[in-house]
Parts: C-alpha cells; structure tokens; sequence
C-alpha cells in the first residue's frame, strides 16, 4: 500500500517535482549571495541615523527598504526623475543597482507558476503536494526496509539504484517535507485562503498639520534598530496631512511629520508571523545558510527520480504476466508468491510454465490471498516467498502469518516453503523461515523442507526445480533468467593447475580483459568496471543457466582470473577445466556489492578455503593501500593445492598481506581453518575489537564452521557474528 | 500590444453626483518597459478636498497585495469590496490596459483627480503614479507617470 502510495505519485508528477527541484536549487544561492554582497549595518545603528544618512545623500528620498539579508535600498525622486539604489548605511550613499536580478525573476516565476499565472501556481503546488507525499512514503518505506525509525542510517544491501535512491532520501527527505510543506503553505497564503493578510493601522484623524521634523530626531525612529527596519515610507513632499510610515519586525505604524510622534501602531499578527517565518524556511531569505543547505538537498530529487524509475522498471521487468493462470478452485498445485520488489514473480512465472507443460494445472497467486477453503482440487501448495529488510513479510504477502496462524484446521494437501534472499543480509529467507515453522507448528503436512534461493540464483531454482520434480514423479526443468544478462567472449590466457594429486583439480584460470565499449564504460556495465569478489556467470555449452563464480581479480589487475575446481560430473567445471588458451567462454559480469573492503582502514580478516581463496587473494593483490590484511586459508596438501602459494611470499613483502596463517587437513596432524581461527583466537578477538572486518569466502560448511568458532571466540568480548552481520563487519561469500 | 476592454457598471459613489447624465470614457494606461513582474494598479477617483471617492478598476487579483498600492489602501482600508466586480489582471511590462466606463457628466470639471497607485514584486511601491484632473478639455491629452506609467490618458 505504501509502496503504491509512493510509486504512482513519483511517476506522475516526476517532470514537475524535476523543475520544481532544480528551479529551487538555483534559486537559494540568492540569499546567500544577497547576505555576502549586501553592506551590513554596524551594531547599534537606529533607523533615525539610517533616515538621516540617506536623507543627506538624497534629499528627495521616498522609501527606505530593508531585506532580511539585511540589504538596504533607498527609493527617491530627483527633480522628477525616480532613483533606486543599494545603500552602504555606514554612509547612506548608492554602492550598487537595485534594479532586480532577471535570471532570479526568471527562476522565481518558473518555481512558482511555470509563467503559467494561476492554473501555474495551482500545478507547481500539486508537485509540492506530490513531493510531500513521496516524501512520508519515503521515509516510511526506508524505516520499514531498515527495519525501524531508529535503524534510519543503517547499512544498504541491494541492488545499486535502490541503495542510491535511499542513500540519497534519506539525507534529504526532512528538507523536502520542509520545503514542500512550506510551500503549500506559501501558496495557501497567495491565494488568500490564510487569514495571514498584514494589518494596517487606521488612518490617523489628525496630524499637526506641520512638515519638516526631521526622522532624525522622532523618538520611535531613534529607539528603533536598524537591524529591526523593514520599510520607511516619507510622506508626501508638500503633503502635511501625510505621514511617515514604519514597519518594523514587530509591527506597523505612522509617525507624524510635523512633531515626530506616533499617531498609530499595530502589531504583526500571530498568522503574519507564522507566514513570515514559513517565507524565510521556504525561500532562504534571511536564514541563508539554511536556504543552501535545502537547495542542496532539492538537487537529490532528480537523482531520486531517475534512480526511482529504474528501480520501478526493474520490478516490472521481473513481474511478468502469467499466461493461462488457472483458477485456484480448479487447480492442483497452487503457487503463493510473497515478493516486494516484484523478482519473485519471474520465478513463480518460470515454475507456472514448466509445471502446465508437464499437464498440471496451476494457479499462481500473491500470499496475501491465501484462502484455502477455495482450494478444493488442489493436491498441493508451493509458496515462494521473499523477505523484507529483517525478517518482515514482504508487500504481497501481508497478513499471510497471522491468517495461517488463526487457521482452526490447516489444510491437508502438502506444502513446501522456498524462500528467496540474499546470503549478505543477517536473516537471510527469515520471512520463510518463519512461515515454515509456523506450518510445522501447526501440524500443516511437509511436501519438501524448506529451500532457499540465494540471490536469485538460477542454479539453486534448477536444484530445487530437481527436487521438486522427483516428489511430483516428474521431470521438471526450471531454466529461469531473471534478467538476460549481457554476454561477453572471454579467451583464456593461462592456465595454472592444482590439486590433482589430492583429489582436488583445481584451476586459476586467467582470461583476457575484454575491450570495453565507451558506452560500457560510461555506464559500467559488462566488464567496464569490475572488483575482486564481484561475480562471473559463465553460460557452458549444453544449459541455458549460468554458473557463477567469484572473481579473483579486478579491472585494475588488467585480466578477468576465477578459480574453478573440476566437480565430478559438472557440467559447467568440467568444460572450464578442459579450457586451453585460446579458447573462449560466454560469460557475464554481475556485480557483488555485499562483498567489498569497505572503505574504512580498519584491518581485514579474510577466511577462506580451497577456490574461496580466488577472491580474498584478488582482494590481497589489489590492497595498494596497505590495509592490514590477516588471511586464514585453509587447503589440502601445501604441496598440492596451495593455491597462489608463489605469489604469497611477493605480497608479504609488498605490505599487500599482513599475515597468512594456513590450515592444512590432510597430513599428520589435520586441521581446518575454522581450527587454526580457534588457535589464533587471542588475537582474533582483539583485531575484531578494534574494528576488523571479517570477509569469509568457501563452502557452505566451512562458512558454518567458521562462524561457529567466532561465536567461542567473540564470546568473552561479548560480541557475537550476528551483530558483526548486523553492523556490516561480518560478510560471507559461500556456495 | 495586449488591450483590455472592459465596459463597467459604475459605483453608487461615482454615479451620485448626476444620476442622469453619463458618457462612455475608455482609459488607457501604458508601462514602461521597467524589467520587473505584472504591475498592480489601482484607478480611483478623489474629489477636491482630496477625499476617495471611489474606484475604477483594480489591475491585480491577490488582495494580500493591495497594502503596497498604498495611498488607495490607506483611502480604502484595504476593502476589497471597492473593487468587486471591477477586478482584473495585472499588467505587464511594457503592456497597455484600456477600460472603457461609463463616467457620470458631473464629475467632469467639478475638481474630481483620477489617481493611479503602482506595485510591482521587489521593486519601490509607486503610490500616487498619476493624478489627473478630470476635465473636458483634459482629454486625448496623455500625461506620464512617475515611475512605471509611461503613459495615461482619458478619452470621450
């Protein structure tokens, strides 16, 4: 619903919350430019002195003006001929021109009407309403994915445009709501709708009927600050029944000509205040500096747009339209997809598709519909489901918890629970973790245990899509591409071989940096820009899925190098170990933001074991910097599968790598890695102390294992891996 | 060149001095070309002790405005009702506004000043602009103002 809330008036209203936007940018640099051309008034200077001053200068004076920026300008006629200028008040002479700045005009009126008069002003208030709603959306929407109002900055995970766009709102949003609140508020007032209308005194019935008392001398003039003025009109020359008037930050009033006294004042109304000040929040003028800073946040808008409108595309991209969903009343197997960004949609799409052409009828629906008295036919039910930020269900599956928990009698068809997530996240598929325990606790019957899907991988879809099939007696093929990635030719340069001796064959493969194309480059795409732990999908000849790997290197390193270890029977390992320089694989780059250094000094501890090792030695290798690096690897045989043994010692001396402790496990006394952590555990504990960032790159027993002994380890210190995840200082690469 | 053309129906206080007779009189005001927004003007009509006596036409809708046409605001105590009916918009730049009226016969050359009060965004208010007698013989003859009116002129 928020979501809703967000997206439609983000997309209507995009063009016109743009201008608004950069018209506003451009427009607060006046005040502050106005502040720091304008001559100030020295302390204590009294508006009589001031009326003097400028009065000596130019007997013919009218009106004396002074802005909030506390620029003064003078109004007056010189033998009939008006004159305007900006006053240095420490003389009350003309430094500069008081004509208005036409490129501000210009701004003004387009920020304000698009020079479209009225049904302008109407159209650029409706963006204001736009902006404010899509700001509380916003916000909204970025405490709930945080996982609550206080978790406001933490960490972003996800896709680049998605983190940028909240990167960027939640600096800005409080001087949007600001801005777009103040601004309804400015129009509001304009059309008269405000009962904010400046109070005049009444007419004075009588003056003293004499001219030429100068302001110099009139008590109220001499008792009130310059830094107070805001307009001195003189009367008329020859008039006596006219008078002086003053309006001052506090009020208004008319002073006689004749004697100097005050014949009438008024003081501002609680609503002027309320509008003046709401004029100075908006505009900048007189809080200059407040006005930059609003202005600077106004410029986020068009990055958020853009960045809104991908992230939109995306969602809609991966939701296609499911053709011939049959109705859940007849259908056998029914599909419930919790998705929030819409990715998930594609895989129910995938499984919809494949399971009609087996001859099954499917219905596909969002969780949040779960209805089962309506499922008569049904022999099973399949929910795929997402989470949102921690462990929330996500948009389409609202209320499906509480609605299954409520059950008198939970179904008797069989369920299975995939759920979908990404590793890097501290609870990760936690959403289906929870359905799947609530069902058990129900007694609801198991067709499969809970599966996860790790960042939309393909191959764990084909896996679970395997498993799936021999519990319905079929043959079922899940080939499911969320996006088709772009492909590149990558021709292998060298080749370097490990492991065969213990049953490990194992390859550093080194291709060729392919060329990049200016728009590649200017965009980053393909293989234009790529670090060490980002990932490799290699396409092998006979299956449209790909395969991803890790990389072991970056583009500064000049090659694309992976590390692949030849698994029995794999297809995809079999074909990359058989590879020969000179020959080339179909291969793609997909980025892999949850596994970087971070941009901190702190020092790193990198675990990994056999091929893990290809992304933290990329890491090590690009560590120009000289970060403290501790890396724990754990291998077979060192004179077997030591992968980048001969490089280690070079790194070493280059500062590039701190410390290398290895873990051999085969041999007189076996180790794995998790146990030589154990071993170093003192100083472990006092490196993630201070700060350390822990990377672990492996199989997923090994990552198990490892994270066990940090739990020992950390425990005295009274630290556990969760809140290490939790503060992006513990992160995981495994398969 | 942009014309408004309006006929009026006059204010009780413009017809009272004779009900029987009155001509058509169409008023055209010039501006400067100054560089600034729409001008705000106020016409109205004082009598020969200088007392308001009422409104011809208002050129500006915003009636938070009007304070800053300020001789007419301190005549009227800013009461939009003097102007109901006879409100348009403000004019521009370098623009011309020309309203066409009934004008009762009696207010000519009986000691009746039309006045133009002038306010324009961020630039000086220009009370007092032009003050013209009403005379026969004042018409067809153009006068300027003093800061924004290049030209005014009444004719029958």
């Amino acid at each position: 619903m928020i979501r809703a809330i967000h997206r439609w008036p983000g997309l209507l209203a995009l063009a016109l919350i743009t201008i608004l936007s950069l018209s506003g940018a451009a427009l607060s640099i006046f005040p502050a430019a106005e502040r720091l051309a304008a001559p100030q008034a020295e302390a204590g200077l009294t508006v009589a002195a001031l009326a003097d001053r400028i009065q000596e200068a130019y007997p013919g004076v009218e009106q004396i003006r002074r802005s909030p920026s506390g620029r003064i300008t003078a109004y007056w006629f010189d033998q009939g001929a008006p004159g305007a200028a900006v006053i240095d008040p420490t003389t009350g002479a003309g430094v500069a021109s008081a004509d208005p700045n036409q490129a501000e005009r210009w701004l003004t009126n387009l920020h304000r009407s698009l020079f479209l008069g009225d049904g302008g002003r109407i159209a650029m208030a409706a963006g204001a309403a736009a902006m404010l709603i899509l700001s509380l959306s916003g916000a909204a929407l970025v405490a709930r994915r945080a996982g609550g109002w206080r978790h406001w900055f933490a960490r972003l995970r996800g896709p680049f445009a998605g983190r940028l766009h909240v990167e960027i709102a939640r600096l800005a949003v409080i001087g949007l709501v600001l801005s777009s609140t103040t601004a309804l508020w400015m129009t509001a007032s304009t059309f008269d709708l405000l009962p904010d209308g400046g109070a005049m005194p009444a007419a004075p019935a009588e003056v003293s009927g004499q001219i030429g008392f100068a302001p110099g001398r009139m008590p109220t003039l001499r008792q009130t600050p310059a830094a107070e003025l805001r307009e001195l009109s003189f009367p008329y020359p020859g008039d006596a029944t006219d008078v002086f008037t003053l309006k001052t930050d506090r009020g208004t009033g008319y002073l006689d000509q004749g004697d100097g006294t005050l014949l009438a004042w008024v003081d501002l109304t609680g609503w002027e205040r309320v509008s003046e000040t709401i004029y100075m929040l908006h505009t900048g003028q007189g809080a200059a500096t407040l006005g930059l800073v609003l202005g600077l946040m106004a410029l986020g808008v068009p990055a958020m747009g853009a960045t809104g409108v991908l992230v939109w595309l995306a969602g809609r991209r991966g939701r296609p339209r499911i053709r011939g969903n049959q109705l859940a009343g007849r259908s056998e197997t029914i599909v419930l997809v919790g998705s929030e960004g819409g990715s998930t949609w594609g895989f129910a799409s995938t499984l919809h598709a494949a399971l009609t052409e087996a001859g099954q009828s499917v219905h596909v629906g969002p969780m949040s519909a779960f209805a089962p008295e309506r499922y008569t036919k049904a022999q099973r039910i399949i929910l795929l489901a997402a989470t949102y930020g921690e462990g929330a269900a996500p948009a389409t599956a609202k209320g499906f918890l509480d609605r299954l928990i409520a059950l008198d009698r939970v179904p008797d068809m069989p369920l299975a629970v995939l759920g979908f997530g990404d590793r890097s996240f501290p609870d990760y598929c936690a959403f289906a973790k929870d359905v799947a325990a609530a069902a058990r606790a129900k007694g609801w019957p198991e067709l499969m245990p809970l599966d996860t899907i790790d960042r939309q991988s393909p191959q764990d879809f084909v896996r679970w899509g395997r498993a799936f099939g021999d519990v319905l007696g079929i043959a079922l093929e899940l080939t499911h591409q969320p996006i088709p990635p772009q492909t590149t030719k990558l021709t292998l340069v060298s080749r370097r071989d490990y492991g065969a001796e213990v049953q490990a064959p194992t390859a550093i493969l080194r291709f060729a940096l392919p060329r990049a194309t200016l728009w590649q480059r200017l965009t980053g795409a393909g293989f234009a820009r790529f670090l060490a732990g980002d990932l490799i999908g290699v396409f092998p000849d006979g299956s449209p899925v790909p395969r991803l790997y890790s990389l072991a290197s970056g583009r500064r390193d000049g090659f694309v190098e992976v590390v692949v270890k030849k698994h029995p029977g794999g297809l995809c390992s079999g074909q990359l170990t058989a590879l020969e320089p000179g020959d080339t694989v179909t291969a793609f780059c997909r980025r892999n933001p949850g596994f970087r250094l971070g941009r901190s000094r702190a020092p790193l501890i990198l675990i990994g074991a056999g091929t893990g090792i290809g992304p933290l030695a990329g890491l090590v290798r690009g560590n120009a910097r000289q970060r403290p690096i501790h890396l724990f690897f754990g291998i077979r045989h060192p004179d077997s599968d030591f992968l980048y043994g001969a490089e280690f010692p070079g790194w070493q001396g280059e500062g590039r790598l701190t410390r290398l402790i290895t873990a051999v496990s085969r041999g007189a006394r076996p180790h794995y890695v998790q146990d030589v952590l154990r071993g170093e555990a003192t100083e472990v504990a006092e490196l993630i102390r201070k700060g350390a960032r822990v990377m672990v790159c492996g199989g997923r027993d090994m990552a198990a294992g490892v994270a066990d002994a940090l739990v020992e380890i950390l425990a005295p210190a009274g630290l556990t891996p969760a809140v290490l995840k939790a503060e992006g200082r513990y992160v995981e690469d495994v398969y | 060149m942009k014309s408004l053309l309006a006929s009026l129906a006059l204010t009780t206080a413009l017809t009272l001095p004779g009900l029987a007779l009155a001509r058509p009189v169409t008023l055209t005001t010039t501006l400067n070309t100054y560089g600034g927004d729409g001008a705000y003007l106020a016409l109205y009509v004082t009598d020969a002790s200088g007392a308001y006596v009422g409104s011809l036409w208002m050129a500006g809708g915003k009636s938070k405005y009007y304070e800053h046409l300020s001789d007419w605001h301190r005549a009227t105590g800013g009461d939009t009702a003097q102007v109901n009916g006879i409100t348009g918009a403000s004019v521009g730049s370098g623009r011309t506004l020309e309203i066409t009226l009934d004008l009762a016969d009696a207010l000519f050359d009986a000691g009746y000043t039309i006045h133009i009060d002038a306010a324009v965004e961020d630039m000086r208010d220009s009370p007092n602009e032009v003050a013209v007698p009403l005379t026969t013989d004042g018409a067809g003859t153009p006068v300027s103002g003093r800061r924004y009116i290049a030209s005014f002129g009444y004719d029958m």
